[in-house]
């Protein structure tokens, strides 16, 4: 008999090693796209380890902004470029220290993060959306959008800020570039562009048919 | 232990079996009725030889895909070419999960079954854009290009329109979402009549989504050919095609679902009378009206596919970007101003 805890614990440690093993693989893989790919992998079982603990908003929402989104615009840009796979790895052992120390710096403060929040589990009480009993994403929604409004709308405002530095970044004047309006296009009169003409047929030389009496042509 | 393996693993089990293999059966189906329904639009016969009517048409095709070899181009990545039908594959079967066929037919009754099937949506163009690049073939590089700008642009749209939908009905539950469209009214009730806008971009924007005719230019045949599925053979092109359609015949359930009461009947509300089981479903609603609904919709993708000619890619980008975000951006304000004022009733179910 599965014990579901016990059932909880290993697929937490079944995603977990997944996630740790596809970390692994964004940082040692040769090929960028698998590099790429493995970090959707990362994404992806993050998510399942975030459904484990009940909160699936945010674990649907990860997928829906990261794999779905922002790592498709990655993968896009990844094989557009035109990269030597071998030079890209060339700095990986000269690097590596700098690497571990600051991988070590963030687990420090990761711990210490944890442990705070673990010193503090007895006053933060039980999950809020369970008590209430309403589903997680109905009282994140609630929550957002009455106790942190002002947060959740600097935030947006500032993501807002971004996009619009994003676009005049790149944003350049071009001359001589021929811009399409598709309203002019479509309300364009064919009798403007084509005339039609009336003549009659003109053969070469070479080909002078016998010429054809009016009369036979009548029907 | 031998009742609860049961119970938690066979029944669900057996219940998945339960939509996959119709939707897969569908699927042959559906391709032959487009094959159908286009020749009768071009006063053709359509497929018409094997079988009665030509109806073993579809299984004929599968099989003759199935026994053929699966050709693996020069310098192609092996392992993503193989790779990329199945990610194509897995979330258009995944996203059927949530689906609710009536009031007590659905796998899993999730809470945030809007979130998980735009999820799911958002996931299929992995396949399309890995199947591009590990073809090793310009065209169909060009094709997951085109795919992938295009998927993007206008799930944003579809996105918007799901929120018009979650702000009205105040769930992201699917089956409270048919709830809300509940009434008296009849098909005054369903969501399409206060959310018309958001209803017409919500389907153009599926078309786009699945890539089909007028906005196939991921596939564009006089353009690249195929586009991404160019080098792909047998059973591994079959996966693609019944990704493809998977899509269609979901889009055509979702569409219901969200704007025309999923299961409700039109009739709902006018006719209030208890004659046999039998009967009764057509004024109480039943999964038959949604599989008719989701018919018409589904014959809606044929007849696109009949009549319009294929979009440049430029007009692609205009017409998600400046003319259906625009809108669906607008028409949120306008669903929180129904929903706060009252302007529109939302039934609670039964």
């Amino acid at each position: 008999m599965i014990d579901p805890q016990l059932f909880q614990l290993i697929c937490f440690y079944a995603f977990g090693a997944v996630t740790v093993g596809a970390a692994l693989g964004v940082i040692s893989l040769r090929n960028t796209v698998h590099a790429v790919l493995s970090l959707v992998l990362t994404f992806f079982s993050t998510a399942c380890i975030w459904l484990l603990a009940e909160a699936e908003f945010l674990a649907i929402a990860l997928i829906v902004v990261y794999v779905g989104a922002v790592m498709v615009l990655f993968l896009f840009v990844v094989m557009m470029l035109d990269i030597e796979q071998e030079k890209v790895r060339e700095g990986f052992i000269r690097y590596l220290p700098v690497g571990i120390i600051v991988a070590l710096v963030m687990l420090g403060e990761m711990l210490a993060l944890i442990g705070v929040r673990a010193m503090h589990t007895h006053t933060m009480g039980v999950n809020p959306a369970a008590a209430q009993g309403v589903s997680n994403t109905e009282w994140l929604g609630h929550a957002l959008y009455t106790q942190f409004l002002l947060p959740f709308e600097i935030a947006a405002l500032i993501l807002t800020v971004g996009v619009v530095a994003a676009v005049v970044l790149t944003l350049r004047q071009r001359g001589g570039v021929r811009h399409q309006t598709a309203s002019q296009q479509v309300s364009i009169n064919p009798r403007d562009r084509v005339r039609l003409i009336k003549m009659t047929t003109e053969y070469p030389a070479s080909v002078q048919p016998a010429p054809v009496s009016p009369e036979e042509t009548k029907p | 232990m031998g009742e609860q393996i049961f119970n938690q693993l066979l029944v669900p089990i057996f219940y998945i079996a339960c939509i996959a293999l119709p939707l897969i059966i569908a699927v042959a189906m559906f391709v032959y009725w487009e094959r159908k329904v286009i020749g009768w639009m071009h006063v053709r016969m359509g497929p018409n030889k094997i079988g009665p009517l030509g109806l073993l048409q579809a299984f004929a095709d599968v099989f003759k895909l199935l026994f053929k070899e699966v050709v693996l181009p020069t310098k192609a990545n092996r392992f993503l070419y193989y790779l990329a039908p199945l990610l194509a594959l897995i979330p258009a079967l995944a996203a059927w999960a949530v689906i609710p066929f009536s009031e007590k037919m659905v796998l899993a009754n999730v809470n945030a079954g809007l979130l998980y099937l735009l999820a799911m949506t958002s996931l299929g163009v992995y396949g399309i854009i890995l199947a591009g690049w590990a073809s090793n073939s310009r065209y169909a590089l060009l094709g997951a290009m085109r795919s992938a700008a295009q998927v993007i642009s206008y799930e944003l749209a579809m996105g918007l329109c799901l929120v018009c939908v979650l702000v009205l009905a105040g769930s992201l539950n699917l089956t409270d979402i048919v709830h809300a469209q509940t009434g008296s009214k009849g098909v005054f009730d369903w969501f399409w009549l206060p959310l018309l806008p958001v209803f017409v971009i919500y389907f153009i924007s599926g078309v786009a989504e699945t890539n089909r005719a007028p906005f196939d230019v991921a596939e564009g045949e006089s353009e690249i050919v195929a586009g991404f599925h160019v080098e792909y053979s047998g059973s591994a092109f079959a996966i693609f095609f019944l990704a493809e359609y998977a899509n269609m015949i979901l889009i055509s359930f979702l569409a219901p679902i969200l704007f025309l009461g999923g299961w409700m009947s039109p009739l709902q509300g006018v006719i209030h009378a208890d004659v046999s089981p039998w009967v009764n479903w057509i004024w109480t609603g039943g999964f038959i009206w949604l599989f008719i609904k989701a018919f018409i919709f589904a014959f809606l993708f044929l007849w696109f596919r009949a009549s319009f000619p294929r979009y440049r890619y430029d007009q692609i980008m205009r017409l998600g970007w400046k003319i259906f975000i625009p809108i669906a951006i607008a028409w949120v304000l306008v669903a929180g101003c129904m929903k706060y004022f009252g302007w529109v009733s939302i039934g609670t179910g039964g």
